[in-house]
């Protein structure tokens, strides 16, 4: 290469070297490549020179062009490349920074444990019923082999309203096993059905609210023993306490709808509330056969069907698997109680996720 | 149900244990409530003998005595007027605690004399009243020996719960025959000798038009002394709770328990002639043992003498006409009164007693003769005296019928292998005596006192039932319900605890949805509302009624009767009531922002099934602070938000539901509206609340609520959807910017917008509202960009000028808004 290219090499590099920006390297560009540039010039001016050397100056030209191209996009890249990390730099943020608050909110414990006994009753084949909670006494009392004279009918425990239905009076149902009339006289058996729901009693101390919820449930069907009775309330309260090998005790007891009727009770432990062992026995629910008065006042023969029924307190059961301790607060509707029992919305009940 | 062990032991013939017996009872039907020992707090207290007392040197009412409890002598300080020297005392030794006051005693000196121990009255003890001095024990009682031995008061009393159908539970016997039938000891025999009677009862029986006493025995005995009963009697009382008052009265008491036969006793002298009547109630006014003035009614059944009611039958004697310390000549009552009368007449006068409680269980009725034999046996053994011939009025109700059990019936009931031997053990030691038997079956007779068992099987039959279906039923339930009495009876004692459970057997290998698609959409708002920040709350359905009259009507036909109090009297009409309560406790308690909502009933009308579901909720005070975005107060759009989403959750075409202005009166007027699907069928409403209700409940200024009525919601129908059209060509969109009178609704622009060319326009959207300064007033501009999608080709600018000119023109029709 001649003095001449090796000066201006020396001088394009060092040019392209001090640029700093993309603005400054454009112009070194165009000074030495552009149109007027004095590579460009310095091909245009090849034909001045004698033909013995035009061909290798005009080599050693583009040669100096290819490589100040290859310099300069090399410089473009350093260019770039910082201009990222400043701009980078300047997009900084503190990522630490709260975002946007999420919306949470929670159900009510009732309506989980609801949804609990649904599924582990729905997989024994079991249905949700409801009925009316102002309801003719017939159907909350008499039906159910609670005659006008028994002391449940009594003030002290059944609110009245002033109407009546069909000569029947008006009473807040004290129990949900009204549903069990309605679904006896509205469909043939054989019936497998639960009834949770809202049920009234005038009582309201530290253990008890004047509104509760209840959860009632009927099997009828042709050869329904007691046996089935212990079964099926043995294996709803293993699944719904999650306690495989939970103790449970059932007990002569008497409720004027079920014949034999039992209680039953859990063990557990007295002292430290801890369910399971502990040797103690808590009453949870009560049950029974149906009476088969019951069963005839819905016009079903009590020789050719049989079944039990049971019902429990759902803030009572509620209560023991969430040890939560005072059942007045159910109802208080302290935002901080619902947040702090509340379940997720995201995830039901559902017997493969677990319940 | 209270009675000691020892007492249980004049019943039943055992040696085993206290935990036994106490877990057998609880196993067949007699609940233990539980065990007390009265002793076990005396149990440091010994047996003393005053070896001298002496007046105290410094005290005038003080005596310094010397007692011997068995270790030496003790110098002890005592201020009861008959502590004397020779008589034997109770002594508490310094460490012991005093039940009454729960005293603990040291050792001290009084007065400069040294005190190490007390002598105790009857009721620092807990034993009863008397304070005039201390306990005197009799001469040969003991030294040193345990105050409880020595008293039989180290027993344990057993309380149990006994259940409305088991009046015979309600007596120790009745208890004892029980266990004796769950192979805890043998039943003894019981047989009361006869007492040779002299002359004509004083007093006679007459029923006179009362259903309510069928049969009535009594017998006067003359000259008694009445006074306290002896020690065992008064021990033996005061042990289950009951006071002693005077023999005669503790003697019935005692076989109110015993036997569970209430008895009466009435002072021959103050009964006014000698005739006594079973008659109804007229009126009259009398005043009862338990110190309060009963007026009887027509519906009771009362006692009367020649001057009027001395008696309300079988559930609390008169004043006037009791026994007292001058008592000489007693007639004893032993009568058999209707269960429901006495019932319904307790209830009525709201009297509780151990009579009422008997009574109104059923009694046993062939037992009323030997009660009557046993009672005067016992007057006359503690008060002295003579008997007369005994009396009576009425006949013996018939109690006699029996009750048959099939064997194969008995498995197919339990599910449980129980042997024929035993069974029939069990039925023989409860009292039911065989009548005949085959191979499958036996019968047998009722005992007198269980008048739980095989009963007349009175139905209440639904009224819908046809005359077949109610013959048959009726007939089943005569066959069955003696059975299943006795299957109970066997099964009980046997012990259901043998019973092996058995799971129910599948309906099928994967059973069936147990909700309906309507509880499921209950089921699914409430998820909704949850992940969009409402918490769920269960509040009560009843609230005072004039705050209920806050939101509307609060109708008599929707107040209980008889509430528990005067805050909770009204069926709520709408959720938000109970709701916006529990929003105002929040509030006070610095929690005012927040969301609550309530799934749960609301009653519209005082008839059975007068409510429907609805999902209400409330948002109060701001959206949480943040810095990016400030807080502001939540608005009827929020609320109608939450609405929006629960019907869009529900699968509701929101295009085509309208919303009109006519939300009731709690709602904000300008700032509320009420959800329409067709001009009848209400979906929901939704507004701001009205600043007067806000004012009246103090509540957060800003509130805003929203009522989903989940039973208008129709069910979503479950076919098929249609295949989606995937358009290959690229949608076109276009904004306009309409100017419309100010009352204008935006709901009416984009409903004309989106029928406007109607297979073209996909979208709808409004982005702008604008009234201000740039506009004339009375005037607002909305901006809105619809959509318009081709389907089997581009459009050209033609087409798409001619679909805008389209979308104007009927936006303009329907609204007279211009393009701005």
């Amino acid at each position: 290469m001649s003095d001449d290219l090796l000066v201006l090499q020396a001088e394009a590099e060092a040019a392209i070297a001090q640029a700093s920006d993309p603005r400054a390297l454009d112009a070194v560009r165009v000074a030495f490549m552009g149109k007027q540039g004095r590579i460009t010039g310095l091909l245009r001016s090849l034909g001045q020179v004698a033909a013995e050397d035009r061909k290798a100056r005009g080599a050693a030209v583009n040669a100096l062009r290819d490589r100040l191209d290859g310099v300069l996009s090399a410089r473009q890249g350093v260019i770039d490349q910082a201009a990222l990390a400043a701009r980078l730099t300047a997009e900084r943020m503190d990522v630490t920074l709260p975002p946007a608050p999420d919306a949470r909110g929670s159900i009510h414990p009732i309506s989980r444990t609801m949804e609990e006994m649904a599924a582990i009753f729905g997989a024994m084949g079991f249905t949700v019923a409801e009925g009316p909670e102002v309801e003719a006494d017939w159907y909350n009392f008499g039906a159910l082999n609670i005659p006008a004279h028994h002391s449940a009918r009594s003030d002290m425990d059944t609110f009245y309203l002033p109407g009546d239905h069909e000569g029947y009076p008006l009473v807040m149902r004290t129990h949900t096993s009204s549903v069990q009339i309605i679904s006896m006289l509205s469909e043939p058996p054989p019936l497998r059905l639960i009834v949770p729901g809202r049920t009234y009693r005038a009582d309201h101390d530290a253990t008890h609210s004047p509104m509760f919820h209840q959860c009632e449930g009927l099997v009828i069907d042709r050869g329904i023993t007691l046996a089935h009775l212990k079964g099926c309330l043995t294996d709803f309260l293993r699944s719904f306490f999650g306690i495989s090998n939970l103790p449970v005790r059932f007990r002569a007891s008497y409720f004027p709808f079920t014949e034999p009727s039992m209680e039953v009770d859990i063990g557990w432990n007295r002292r430290t509330g801890e369910l399971g062992g502990g040797g103690d026995w808590l009453e949870i629910l009560g049950s029974g056969m149906v009476h088969p008065k019951v069963l005839a006042n819905c016009g079903i023969d009590p020789r050719e069907w049989q079944g039990f029924a049971f019902g429990m307190g759902i803030e009572r059961v509620t209560m023991l698997k969430h040890g939560i301790s005072d059942l007045r607060l159910f109802y208080e509707s302290d935002i901080r109680w619902l947040k702090h029992y509340g379940a997720s919305p995201f995830q039901p009940a559902t017997l493969h996720e677990g319940v | 149900m209270k009675f000691t062990l020892s007492w249980l032991r004049e019943h039943l013939d055992t040696d085993a244990s206290l935990e036994t017996i106490t877990d057998k009872l609880t196993g067949i039907g007699l609940e233990l409530e539980g065990i007390e020992n009265p002793g076990a707090a005396l149990a440091p207290f010994r047996i003393g003998h005053i070896i001298e007392a002496v007046q105290h040197p410094n005290a005038d009412r003080l005596r310094a005595c010397v007692v011997d409890a068995g270790e030496g002598p003790v110098s002890v300080v005592c201020g009861a007027p008959n502590a004397r020297t020779g008589i034997k005392v109770v002594f508490a030794p310094v460490g012991a605690t005093i039940p009454t006051s729960g005293l603990v005693l040291k050792a001290g000196e009084i007065r400069g004399v040294a005190s190490n121990g007390m002598l105790c009255s009857a009721r620092e003890l807990g034993l009863g009243d008397d304070h005039d001095g201390i306990i005197e024990l009799p001469e040969d009682a003991p030294v040193g020996a345990r105050f409880v031995d020595y008293k039989g008061l180290d027993e344990p009393v057993i309380e149990i719960a006994v259940t409305p159908n088991r009046g015979d539970a309600l007596s120790v016997r009745g208890v004892a025959r029980d266990l004796a039938a769950a192979g805890i000891g043998v039943l003894k025999t019981w047989v009361p000798d006869a007492m040779p009677s002299n002359g004509p009862s004083a007093i006679t029986w007459k029923i006179e038009g009362t259903e309510a006493c069928s049969w009535v025995l009594g017998r006067t005995v003359r000259g008694v002394k009445n006074g306290p009963s002896p020690a065992w009697l008064q021990d033996r009382l005061r042990a289950i709770g009951l006071r002693p008052i005077s023999a005669l009265v503790d003697i019935t008491n005692f076989f109110t328990i015993d036997l569970g036969r209430p008895l009466h006793v009435f002072d021959v002298a103050k009964v006014k002639g000698n005739l006594l009547t079973l008659r109804s109630g007229a009126g009259e006014s009398f005043l009862a043992l338990n110190g309060k003035e009963v007026t009887v009614t027509a519906e009771d059944c009362v006692i009367a003498d020649a001057e009027g009611v001395v008696s309300l039958a079988g559930i609390v004697g008169g004043e006037a006409s009791g026994c007292t310390e001058t008592t000489t000549d007693v007639f004893i009552e032993c009568a058999y009164f209707d269960p429901i009368a006495v019932a319904l007449s307790g209830r009525r006068h709201q009297v509780a007693s151990d009579a009422r409680a008997r009574f109104e269980r059923g009694i046993d009725p062939a037992l009323m003769p030997s009660a009557l034999e046993a009672a005067t046996q016992m007057v006359i053994e503690l008060c002295g005296g003579e008997a007369s011939e005994p009396v009576a009025a009425g006949a013996e109700p018939a109690w006699r019928r029996t009750a048959k059990l099939r064997f194969d019936r008995l498995k197919n009931f339990a599910g449980a292998d129980i042997a024929r031997d035993e069974a029939e053990g069990i039925l023989r030691r409860l009292g039911f005596g065989l009548a005949s038997g085959d191979d499958d079956s036996i019968t047998v007779h009722v005992p007198s006192w269980r008048n739980d068992i095989a009963g007349k099987g009175v139905l209440e039959p639904a009224r819908v039932l046809s005359a077949d279906v109610l013959a048959r039923v009726s007939a089943g339930v005569l066959e069955i319900e003696p059975e299943v009495d006795l299957v109970e009876e066997v099964l009980r004692i046997w012990g259901i605890d043998r019973v092996e459970p058995v799971s129910l057997p599948p309906l099928g290998a994967v059973p069936a949805a147990s909700f309906t698609p309507r509880q499921g959409r209950a089921l699914a708002i409430k998820r909704l509302f949850a992940s969009r920040g409402l918490n769920e709350a269960v509040t009560f359905s009843f609230a005072d009624h004039k705050v209920a009259a806050l939101f509307g009507e609060a109708p008599e036909s929707l107040r209980l009767v008889n509430p528990i109090a005067s805050d909770l009297d009204q069926l709520r009409a709408t959720p938000l009531i109970t709701l916006s309560l529990a929003a105002q406790r929040n509030a006070a308690r610095g929690f005012g922002d927040h969301g609550l909502f309530e799934v749960g009933p609301a009653f519209h009308e005082g008839v059975r099934g007068g409510q429907q579901v609805v999902a209400a909720g409330l948002r109060l005070g701001e959206t949480p602070r943040h810095w990016l975005e400030p807080a502001r107060g939540v608005t009827a759009m929020d609320a109608k938000a939450d609405v929006w989403a629960a019907l869009t959750a529900l699968s509701l075409p929101l295009e085509a539901l309208s919303v009109t202005t006519d939300a009731p009166g709690y709602y904000h007027p300008g700032r509320s509206g009420v959800v329409r699907q067709g001009p009848k069928v209400v979906l929901a409403r939704f507004g701001a609340l009205h600043p007067t209700l806000i004012r009246a409940l103090d509540l957060p200024q800003h509130a805003v609520a929203f009522e989903i009525f989940l039973d208008a919601i129709p069910e979503p129908k479950r076919r098929k959807k249609a295949a989606p059209e995937l358009s290959a060509f690229q949608p076109v969109r276009r904004d306009f910017a309409f100017v419309a009178a100010s009352d204008t609704a935006a709901e009416t622009v984009l409903r004309a917008a989106r029928g406007s060319v109607r297979d073209l326009v996909t979208g709808v959207t409004l982005f702008d509202v604008y009234e201000g300064e740039k506009m004339e007033p009375g005037r607002k501009s909305l901006g809105v960009e619809v959509v318009f999608q081709p389907k089997d080709r581009s459009l050209t600018d033609a087409e798409i000028e001619e679909a805008s000119a389209k979308v104007i023109a009927a936006v303009t029709k329907a609204t007279g808004a211009t393009l701005r």
